[in-house]
């Protein structure tokens, strides 16, 4: 104990006279573990801590509250007390001490066992003694986190001080600068407000004190370490300013007076504010001050130029409309909403119905953002608003006026989340029903595309809300939709009614089976119209099916597509039979939601489909006529629209599936097929050179087992491997031998890990080992062990370039097999440790390569960095940058482009490293805008726009040469290259410029 | 030497207009009139063989967001320049454009002019000939107007006063909104 205290003592001494800062730490470890107690230390500092010297005082203090800080959890309550009641003594001794004392208080603060009655008196002394803001930053902080402490932990005895609390919060945080601080204090100002604490007569001081940073006008010095945003400000401040109603009419009218501002920030801010308040305020604060809210928000709107404040003044607007109609009604006191109301529609209802139509989208916008407010709010609007539009279509005769005003409606027929009606509620457009859907079917009938456009908005979004369609008016729907799609041709108006259909039909699907499918399916299969009309045809069927029951009827049309252009007997095109293909898969993507629609999959589709191949190929074996379903382009069609559907499949099905695929691919069981009319005897999976016909349908296959799920099993799976072994390896047809390869992938990435795994693996590596030649099919094995060969085969000359592109296969999602959509084991973060593992490896081969091998490693590398996440891109690249601005040079344009979109983001935060490069990357990046190929050039230009942000100092040595250069792409017969070049001289002559940047 | 001084004597006008300008808007409340969205792309744009010539939307989408030098507004929205008003021909190399001041007496229709002809003089391919002048019958004085934007040289003279080439480019930088 003796020789303890000798210790502390030392320590003490060390401390205080030898300005050791180091001992404190050690102190407070002696406290934390045992060896002296708090009573010792102060003991022990008893001689400095009276010292006549305030410097002694002062270091002596600071042990004490270095220590406190470490160790305040451990205190006892009569500990506290008595430290406490030192401290607050402290707060009246020289200025030097009061740091140390303040640090000392907030460690004491943060104790759990404060006793009853100190959080008041803490305060007071601090109220009293301190004068906060002639304190530095750091001590100022220290007091906001102490009321911040004494908040969490003795709410009610602060609320007992009632309004003094209030007062001398106010008096210490006014005038506060520091951003950290300010942070501090809103969070201290929200608590008072949220927590319900009394703002006795202080409601206006308070106000004034923090309004006063209002709105709040932040820009972080550039390397900020300490990352505060303006947002952050922003939000904090405005959850102080809008947290109580009882800050209403100071408020309201600081907001009107801010949106005067010139600044566009200030007028967002002051805006988002206001929509804020709607959440908290009543009618009662707002009444006072509607009239001068509305129309700011009204000059707002109209004559701004900023989306973002417009849309700012909308929400706004809507959410003064949303307070007023929560408003409760009094019987003697008019509805305020109505009043309200009445005023916005009496300003811009008149702007609808002029003659040029002047200012219309701004009081329609208006109008329907008060609209969208509450489902009273558009009663109300609608009410007045929809009759005088539909009038004033009525009148119009220009198709552009129409089809504005029609534009107009739209907006008014699309409810809102809020204005939605309630159940048993009814649409507020019933009344207008049969005049909308008039309106809406003679804009159908006009000529101009435009106008038919909007139409088919308005109809979708009619036909959405019950109540506004009858039966009929469905029907007519249905026969103009089916119209337009037969006769017109416009790429934009066939979109437009393509996806009202497919909205429509998904409400009343009766309709669309007995009308537009008979219409659709006679005019694609009378072989007389033409193929852009069939096409339509096609995928308007792909969108109307989302039901079960559309799908019934409309795929066995697209079945029949297929089976006719098989025989022959219509001529359509390759390209025709692969988007009705496209069309089935698309309805296969609904199988994913609907079990029935999957079962029909299963059951019909499926067998038809392979049933069609397998005698397509049969026939071209055999006739050597040669059927569209032959083709690579439409079997690569074919395997998404299985994969698709398999996908979905549930467990029972999905097992049955796999089994009838494997023993039809296996075994030539083709029993389960459709129309049995085939060879008993077939043999798919053999390689033979006169079967190449049969050995591609091997990508069904694929299709249908890759995609099950992970728990289904595979029957007969050791045998069906050790065939597509040997169809990869020994096959000489492309097609094949790469859907083979990516079959057994697919099938060896769902297998567990374990011996089996692992057997089949070491056989296939042996294998490739001794045919090194067919290791171009991508993707045999996991991405691992495949890795390696790619990696030995870099050096070779011939095989460099594929073996680099499979770096591409590998970091690449494979759109047929091994992603997350067909179930496949995906692990997190493949992709960036793969970068890891072997970015190096690519940098020294490359640095150890010779000349005319080094574009092998470029590419590799290229191919990978492209593939990696933004974020893992921006900190790896400074390492890369001198072998990317290499690949720059690199003749190969796959490498330039991949580089530079690479480059691209990294130049809007360029790395130091980049500082030094500026030459080289000038002159490689200006060479490239006259490549020959339209990608890269644009992709360059993008990168020299791009660097027209580096800071001025840096870039304005090279303005006269970029601007030279970039006349040159002004005149490139490519639009989409002239408009990059445009944007990035545009910038590049302001660089540097008076009024510039 | 007199075309010099006729230079300096533009200057020294759009000088004024452009002081006055600051403190009163001569025309407060313009009709606003709709943005047109972006150009949709095709598929001939995205061909690399096929050359797309230079048509009156593109020379449109080049000017239509020149920013108006008094108003927090575009060239476009304040219908100056409309894209029936726009003629050009590639194998030619000829522009034509015409713009219309939003009031008869507007003092600002020099600079937008100016505005508009720098603007394609830094976008376009130099083998056009480019001619900016106000629509028939919309301008006070027009003529005088039209013949300064004519004028190589003033134009050239006008652009070497940094205080008026600040102007012009913050009427061509891009809006941060």
């Amino acid at each position: 104990m003796a020789a303890d205290n000798s210790v502390l003592l030392g320590l003490v001494e060390e401390f205080v006279s030898g300005q050791v800062d180091s001992k404190a730490a050690e102190t407070s470890t002696g406290v934390k573990n045992g060896q002296f107690t708090i009573l010792q230390l102060v003991e022990a500092l008893g001689v400095s801590l009276s010292s006549s010297q305030p410097q002694t005082r002062g270091r002596g203090v600071q042990l004490l509250s270095q220590v406190l800080q470490e160790c305040y959890s451990s205190l006892s309550e009569r500990e506290v007390e008595v430290l406490l009641a030192f401290y607050e003594n402290r707060l009246k001794d020289h200025y030097v001490i009061i740091p140390h004392v303040l640090q000392g208080l907030k460690a004491l603060t943060k104790c759990s066992v404060l006793p009853p009655g100190s959080a008041v008196s803490v305060l007071k002394s601090i109220f009293q003694d301190i004068h906060v803001q002639s304190l530095m930053l750091a001590e100022r902080s220290c007091v906001y986190n102490i009321l911040i402490s004494l908040m969490e932990s003795k709410e009610e005895e602060l609320k007992g001080l009632g309004a003094d609390f209030i007062f001398g919060f106010v008096q210490s945080v006014d005038g506060e600068r520091d951003p950290r601080n300010l942070l501090l204090a809103f969070q201290v100002a929200r608590n008072i407000i949220q927590r319900g604490y009394d703002l006795g007569k202080f409601v206006e001081e308070l106000f004034e004190v923090m309004s006063c940073y209002f709105p709040i006008d932040f820009s972080p010095p550039p390397s900020d370490p300490r990352g505060i945003t303006q947002e952050e400000l922003v939000l904090s401040l405005r959850a102080v300013l809008t947290g109580t109603s009882q800050f209403a009419e100071f408020l309201l009218p600081l907001i009107i007076e801010k949106l005067d501002s010139d600044i566009q920030s200030a007028k967002v801010d002051s805006l988002q504010t206001l929509a804020a308040c709607g959440l908290t305020y009543s009618h009662k604060e707002l009444a006072e001050f509607l009239p001068g809210l509305w129309s700011s928000i009204r000059r707002e709107v109209s004559q701004t130029a900023s989306e973002r404040v417009e849309s700012a003044g909308l929400s706004a607007l809507s959410a003064l409309v949303s307070c007023l109609s929560r408003s409760v009604l009094n019987s003697d006191s008019e509805d305020v909403l109505q009043v309200f109301l009445s005023l916005v529609l009496k300003d811009c209802q008149h702007h609808l119905c002029e003659p040029d139509l002047k200012l219309v989208w701004p009081s329609a916008k208006l109008l329907q953002a008060a609209a969208g407010a509450s489902y009273r709010a558009s009663l109300i609007v609608s009410a007045a608003i929809i009759p005088a539009l539909l009038e004033q279509y009525n009148n119009r005769t220009q198709c552009a006026h129409r089809r504005t005003l029609l534009e107009v409606l739209q907006g008014f027929v699309q409810p809102t989340a809020l204005s939605r009606p309630a159940d048993g509620e009814d649409s507020v457009l019933v009344a207008f029903q049969q005049s909308l859907c008039g309106v809406v079917f003679s804009a159908l009938t006009e000529s101009s595309a435009g106008l038919q456009v909007t139409a088919t908005r308005v109809l979708s979004a009619l036909g959405q809300q019950p109540g506004l369609m009858a039966q009929t008016d469905v029907e007519k729907a249905v026969d103009h939709l089916s119209r337009l799609i037969l006769e017109e041709d416009d790429p934009k108006l066939s979109s437009a009614v393509v996806e009202c259909s497919g909205s429509l039909a998904h409400l009343h699907p009766k309709a669309f089976i007995s009308r537009l499918i008979p219409r659709l399916k006679e005019e694609i299969l009378s072989g007389q119209s033409d193929a852009a009309v069939r096409q339509r045809c096609v995928t308007a069927l792909a969108s109307v099916s989302s039901l079960a029951s559309v799908v019934q009827e409309s795929t066995p049309v697209l079945l029949q597509v297929l089976a006719s252009a098989h025989t022959g007997s219509c001529g359509f095109s390759v390209e025709e039979v692969a988007a009705v293909c496209i069309s089935l898969q698309k309805i296969a993507e609904h199988a994913r939601d609907s079990e029935e629609i999957g079962r029909f999959f299963h059951d019909i589709i499926i067998p038809h489909l392979l049933g069609l191949c397998l005698q397509a190929a049969l026939q071209t074996r055999d006739a050597g006529h040669s059927s569209p379903l032959t083709d690579e382009a439409v079997l690569s069609a074919i395997v998404p629209v299985m994969s698709t559907a398999c996908a979905a499949l549930r467990s029972e099905s999905a097992s049955r599936m796999a089994a009838q695929a494997v023993s039809l691919f296996l075994d030539g069981d083709v029993s389960f097929l459709p129309e049995n009319a085939f060879p008993s005897k077939i043999q798919l999976l053999q390689s033979r050179a006169e079967s190449g016909g049969l050995s591609q349908l091997v990508c069904l296959l694929m299709a249908c087992v890759c995609s099950l799920p992970r728990s289904v099993e595979i029957p007969e799976i050791d045998r069906l491997l050790l065939q597509l072994e040997d169809l990869s390896c020994t096959c000489t047809h492309l097609f094949s031998f790469t859907s083979a390869a990516k079959c057994f992938a697919g099938l060896v990435n769902k297998r567990p890990a374990g011996e089996a795994l692992d057997a089949v693996l070491e056989r296939v590596m042996k294998r490739i080992s001794v045919e090194l030649e067919n290791t171009s099919s991508g993707q045999r094995t996991q991405a691992f062990t495949l890795l390696l060969w790619l990696f030995a085969l870099l050096s070779d000359p011939t095989l460099g370039s594929q073996a680099a592109d499979g770096f591409g296969v590998l970091m690449s999602d494979c759109l047929d097999v091994l992603n997350r959509g067909c179930h496949a084991d995906v692990r997190i973060m493949y992709r960036q440790r793969f970068f890891a593992e072997n970015s190096t490896k690519l940098v020294q081969g490359f640095n150890s390569a010779e000349q005319e091998k080094k574009s092998c490693y470029l590419k590799a590398l290229s191919h990978i960095v492209s593939n990696l996440p933004r974020q893992v891109q921006l900190t790896e690249l400074p390492a890369l940058l001198p072998l990317l601005l290499e690949a720059l040079s690199c003749a190969d344009q796959a490498v330039q482009l991949s580089t530079l979109s690479c480059l691209q983001p990294v130049l809007l935060e360029p790395p130091e490293a980049l500082r030094n490069q500026l030459e080289a990357l000038f002159s490689r990046l200006l060479a490239l805008t006259t490549s020959p190929a339209m990608k890269v050039r644009i992709a360059s230009l993008q990168c020299v726009h791009a660097l027209s942000r580096l800071p001025e100092h840096t870039v304005l040595p090279f303005r006269a040469r970029v601007l030279k250069a970039l006349a040159v792409p002004l005149d490139d017969k490519k639009r989409l290259v002239r408009k990059e070049a445009v944007a990035a001289r545009a910038e590049w002559f302001l660089l540097g410029s008076p009024g510039g940047r | 030497m007199n075309s010099h001084q006729q230079a300096n004597r533009f200057t020294q006008r759009e000088l004024q207009v452009i002081m006055s300008g600051g403190t009163r808007l001569e025309n407060a409340n313009p009709l606003i009139f709709q943005r047109s969205g972006d150009r949709l792309l095709t598929a001939t744009d995205e061909d690399e063989d096929a050359a797309d010539p230079i048509d009156d939307r593109e020379i449109f989408d080049l000017i239509r967001s020149i920013n108006d030098p008094e108003h927090p507004l575009s060239l476009e929205e304040l219908n100056v320049v409309e894209q029936m008003r726009v003629n050009v021909n590639d194998e030619e190399s000829t522009v034509s454009v015409e713009f219309t001041p939003t009031i008869p007496h507007c003092s600002m229709a020099t600079l937008i002019g100016l505005s508009l002809k720098v603007k394609l003089l830094r976008s376009l391919p130099d083998r056009f000939k480019i001619d900016v002048h106000i629509t028939p019958g919309t301008h006070a004085s027009e003529d005088a107007v039209n013949k300064q934007l004519a004028d190589k040289e003033r134009v050239a003279a006008a652009l070497e006063n940094s205080q008026l080439l600040e102007v012009v480019n913050q009427c061509l930088s891009t809006r941060t909104m």
